[in-house]
């Protein structure tokens, strides 16, 4: 396997011409696995390739890790585990996790089930009668807002202002100084200091009152690593916002995209109500919401597929071409919810595997199941339907669908 | 059997018999019905009921969270199989293919999986084991006694010998709050598997939780009162200890003996087999219609120079039942090798060690990642200068990179730094007690002299 110089290929994946249909490019990039780019970076795109390099310890998730500075994603504050390496993000991560799932907290994603399919169906509710709705605007989007909120311990009074906070946040992540207007990114500036703050508040108010909501949890934590001071407790609920928003509004939208483009697989899901659950593994193989895992450092030297990727370089991974690799997948372009062995990179894998996945998989299949139930012969008013800017994050922006029966 | 239309025959309505009805029959049985083959299927097995898993009867089931019964083995497809369950094999006949019950029948096959397993290794003295607080855990049975036992809150529990089962016990004594003294003839817990240096940090974990761990002592004497119950244990340095429950946890006998006079090559090492899981005969030529796995095959892996390995581990026992099952149903041309890498778990103490390798093929050890005192940190283990083996402390996320290091052969010490770089970065020797892969005292003779006569005998057959 070898390494050769094809920058035009990023650049035409990354572009944003390519955001509706970017599997053919990536089919062109696996003929290099692992490839070096003009600028020093390299670009993963196989499966094997991809699996390795999640689980190889000589990769970093610690910016400081690269020789070119990147600009920083988290403008202050401090970093969340995401983007740390162990031992800081084993322990970060561990604490979180306590109050998130098994072993210390097994039922959570069950308990929150009577929540979440009732915030779909008030979300449904308010489309009633509507002609024509939009997917992401109407349901995707409002939707992980309110479980996180829900989860963080947000009071119901406040969610509005929450809301706004997210939007502007989430909005400016893509920012693009080209065509944006500043406003944008300042929109965004202070909507991370205005969260930073309410949460901050909020951490405040749970010292010494144990709770049931994740914020009075951590607050009050005697786990074995101790507490998390008030500014991780801030970061980590950060990331869970972020890392879990935009994400799962992607997973609703292209899950109805693409049930909208199979029809007969619609059909059978109304039939068929458990079919979701492995529709939703296969959605998360075949339209992904995280495309791109846009770096990782190579904290010394990596040798991958017999290409040594040299101290400091940035590495990008393609994780939604390594779920499309015909060495690792049969039929690998065709959407077939009864595959088996299923073991997608959608979730990433290794240490920084998403730590939302359950919760992220139970909402897709309650909203796509309440779509399909409640949607009058659905069909796409446009296909294909409009694109986020983001290559990383890709999804539509509107999912605009009409019901025949009114 | 070798041409492609007796081969298809078989498929179609052949006769498979399976002895030993545990995880690598079970599983085994699975694969050949998913692998397409539609004759008669028979699952011979000396214990009662269904198939069930032993990794929980030394954790889950003791701690009271599972009970003994709640571990049966989840079916992942109809086998239809006829069971022979409650009676063991006795004996197997290749010169007419029978399988030889105890209770006298006979069961003829066309091709036969061996996956007998192991079984516990019991107190020395026969009169000593039978006292009533003294248990073994293989089977579901002896979980269940042990859990009632400690249920019932004795004042102290004595483990005797300190591998992954003996420290998983006693880990469950100390979740209970049941004290609980460690007797360990080697230096370290552990040591035999993972040598010294982890021995050493599993020694650490062992007090630090508060078990009266006792190593380089060997227990001589199981002492009973009147009614026959334990009462008190005797160490050869003339010390005694009293308690009321003493778990032998001394490793396990492989269920060979059922085979003696059959013309294969088992014995306490196990029944010796090719990389395809076929057996081998006495004199080491592979037999076509004879397979093996689980806990009883001897297999050679190539990463390891070839050496047959026995391995007391889940994931294999897995494995081979499914490389076992593929081979019975096809022709060379499209026999796999089972050629994983060995896996190993165990969970004591609140850490979750799993290995990768074979620890014991190994002259060094080196941390690589993590901090040993904090206890998570993988050690990487070496064999004149390449990684033969790995072994984490709530690390585990990491194994996947540590097997292909030991697929590629990789240079030890691995070289390149990690972001958790440990303090101490220099390889240490392993040492283990005592020779490890050498076998203990022959088992077998060589006879005859010409090429054409020259035979292997099995020493039991021979000096009886
Ligand atoms: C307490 C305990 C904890 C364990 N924990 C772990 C762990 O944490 N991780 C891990 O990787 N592994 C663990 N193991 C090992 C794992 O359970 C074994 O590797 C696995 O059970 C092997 O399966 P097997 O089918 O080869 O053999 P077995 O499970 O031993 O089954 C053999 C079967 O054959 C039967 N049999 C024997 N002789 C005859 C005969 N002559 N006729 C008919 N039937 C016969 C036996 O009764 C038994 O039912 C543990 C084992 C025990 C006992
Ligand atoms: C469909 C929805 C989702 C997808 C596709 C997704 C995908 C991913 C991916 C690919 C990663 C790995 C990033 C990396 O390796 O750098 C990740 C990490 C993470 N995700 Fe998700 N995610 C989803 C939903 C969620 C939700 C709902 C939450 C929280 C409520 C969440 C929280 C996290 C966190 C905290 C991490 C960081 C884990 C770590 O660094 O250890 N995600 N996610």
């Amino acid at each position: 396997m070898t390494t050769t110089e094809t920058p035009d290929m990023l650049h035409r994946i990354l572009d944003y011409s390519s955001r509706s249909d970017p599997y053919p490019l990536y089919a062109e990039l696996r003929r290099t696995p692992v490839a070096r780019q003009d600028d020093g970076s390299y670009v993963i795109s196989t499966y094997r390739e991809l699996a390795d390099i999640l689980h190889n310890p000589h990769l970093s998730s610690d910016v400081r890790n690269l020789s070119h500075p990147m600009p920083s994603a988290e403008a202050g504050g401090t970093p969340s585990f995401i983007n740390m390496d162990p031992p800081d993000h084993d322990r970060l991560r561990r604490m979180a996790m306590r109050h998130f799932g098994p072993p210390h907290t097994p039922g959570l994603v069950t308990a929150l089930e009577p929540d979440l399919t009732a915030t779909v169906g008030g979300l449904l509710d308010d489309c009633a009668g509507k002609e024509q709705i939009d997917i992401v605007d109407d349901l995707a989007y409002p939707f992980p807002v309110s479980v996180i909120c829900h989860l963080l311990g947000v009071p119901r009074e406040d969610e509005p202002r929450f809301r706004v906070w997210v939007n502007d946040l989430i909005n400016s992540i893509d920012y693009d100084p080209r065509t944006d207007p500043k406003q944008k990114l300042d929109d965004g500036v202070q909507a991370r200091q205005d969260l930073r703050e309410y949460l901050g508040g909020l951490v405040e108010q749970r010292h010494g009152r144990p709770g049931d909501d994740l914020l009075a949890r951590l607050a009050n934590d005697d786990g074995p690593d101790g507490r998390m001071t008030d500014e991780e407790i801030i970061s980590t609920a950060n990331l869970l916002l972020i890392a879990g928003h935009e994400t799962t509004v992607n997973l609703i939208a292209n899950g109805m995209l693409t049930l909208l483009r199979h029809p007969q697989i619609l059909e059978r899901l109304r039939g068929e109500p458990d079919l979701v659950v492995p529709l939703v593994e296969e959605l998360l193989r075949y339209e992904p919401p995280v495309h791109i895992i846009p770096w990782r450092a190579a904290y010394s030297d990596v040798t991958v597929a017999d290409t040594v990727i040299p101290q400091g370089s940035q590495v990008m991974l393609m994780l939604a071409s390594g779920s499309r690799d015909p060495d690792r997948f049969h039929d690998p372009d065709r959407f077939d919810p009864d595959r088996s062995d299923n073991q997608h990179l959608g979730f990433g894998s290794g240490i920084h595997l998403c730590f939302g996945g359950p919760l992220a998989r139970r909402e897709a299949q309650i909203a796509l199941t309440e779509l399909v139930r409640r949607l009058d012969r659905p069909s796409l008013v446009a296909d294909p339907p409009p694109y986020r800017r983001s290559p990383v994050l890709r999804g539509p922006i509107h999912l605009r669908v009409e019901q025949n029966g009114g | 059997m070798t041409s492609a239309d007796n081969l298809r025959a078989f498929r179609r309505d052949g006769r498979i018999v399976i002895v030993g009805a545990s995880l690598a029959g079970l599983r085994a049985a699975e694969s050949l019905r998913a692998e397409g083959f539609t004759g008669s299927l028979t699952m011979i097995g000396d214990e009662l009921g269904e198939p069930y898993d032993r990794p929980p009867l030394s954790k889950q089931v003791l701690t009271g969270w599972v009970p003994a019964g709640g571990t049966t083995l989840p079916r992942r497809r109809d086998i239809n199989a006829e069971w022979l369950l409650g009676v063991p094999a006795s004996g197997l006949d290749l010169a007419t293919d029978h399988v030889r019950l105890a209770d006298g029948r006979e069961v003829p096959f066309d091709r036969v999986l061996i996956s007998t397993g192991v079984r516990a290794r019991p107190w020395f003295v026969e009169s000593e084991a039978a006292l009533d607080g003294v248990f073994v855990v293989r089977t579901r049975e002896h979980a269940e006694g042990l859990q009632r036992a400690l249920a019932a809150g004795p004042s102290r529990v004595l483990v005797i010998g300190a591998g992954f089962t003996g420290s998983e016990i006693a880990s469950v004594c100390r979740e209970r709050d049941i004290p609980v003294t460690v007797a360990e003839l080697a230096p370290y817990p552990l040591v035999g598997a993972l040598g010294a240096m982890i021995g050493e940090v599993a020694a650490d974990m062992q007090r630090a939780h508060g078990v009266d761990l006792r190593c380089g002592v060997k227990v001589t004497q199981l002492e009973g009162d009147a009614q026959g119950r334990l009462r008190r244990a005797h160490f050869d340095d003339g010390s005694t200890i009293d308690a009321d429950v003493a778990v032998v946890a001394l490793g396990g006998i492989r269920n060979t003996e059922w085979l003696q006079g059959s013309g294969l090559a088992a014995g306490v090492w196990g029944i010796a087999c090719d990389t395809g899981c076929r057996a081998m005969d006495l004199n080491g030529l592979i037999t076509d219609d004879v397979f093996v796995a689980g806990d009883v095959a001897r297999c050679p892996n190539p990463v390891y120079e070839y050496r047959l390995i026995s391995l007391e581990h889940w994931a294999n026992a897995v494995e081979q039942a499914e490389v076992a099952a593929h081979n019975m149903l096809h022709g060379q041309a499209e026999r796999w090798p089972h050629l994983s890498i060995p896996r190993f778990w165990s969970i004591q103490f609140g850490v979750n060690i799993k290995s990768v390798g074979v620890p014991t093929f190994a002259d060094e050890v080196v941390v690589t990642q993590g901090s040993v005192s904090g206890h998570r940190f993988v050690a990487a283990y070496g064999y004149q200068g390449r990684v033969t083996a790995a072994v984490t402390f709530n690390n585990a996320k990491w194994l996947d990179h540590y097997r292909r290091l030991i697929e590629t052969a990789a240079p030890f010490p691995p070289p390149c730094p990690t972001p958790d770089q440990p303090v101490d970065t220099k390889p240490v020797p392993v040492d283990f007690p005592g020779p490890t892969l050498l076998a203990q005292g022959a088992t077998v003779v060589v006879t005859g002299h010409d090429p054409g006569e020259r035979r292997v005998t099995a020493a039991h057959q021979h000096h009886r």
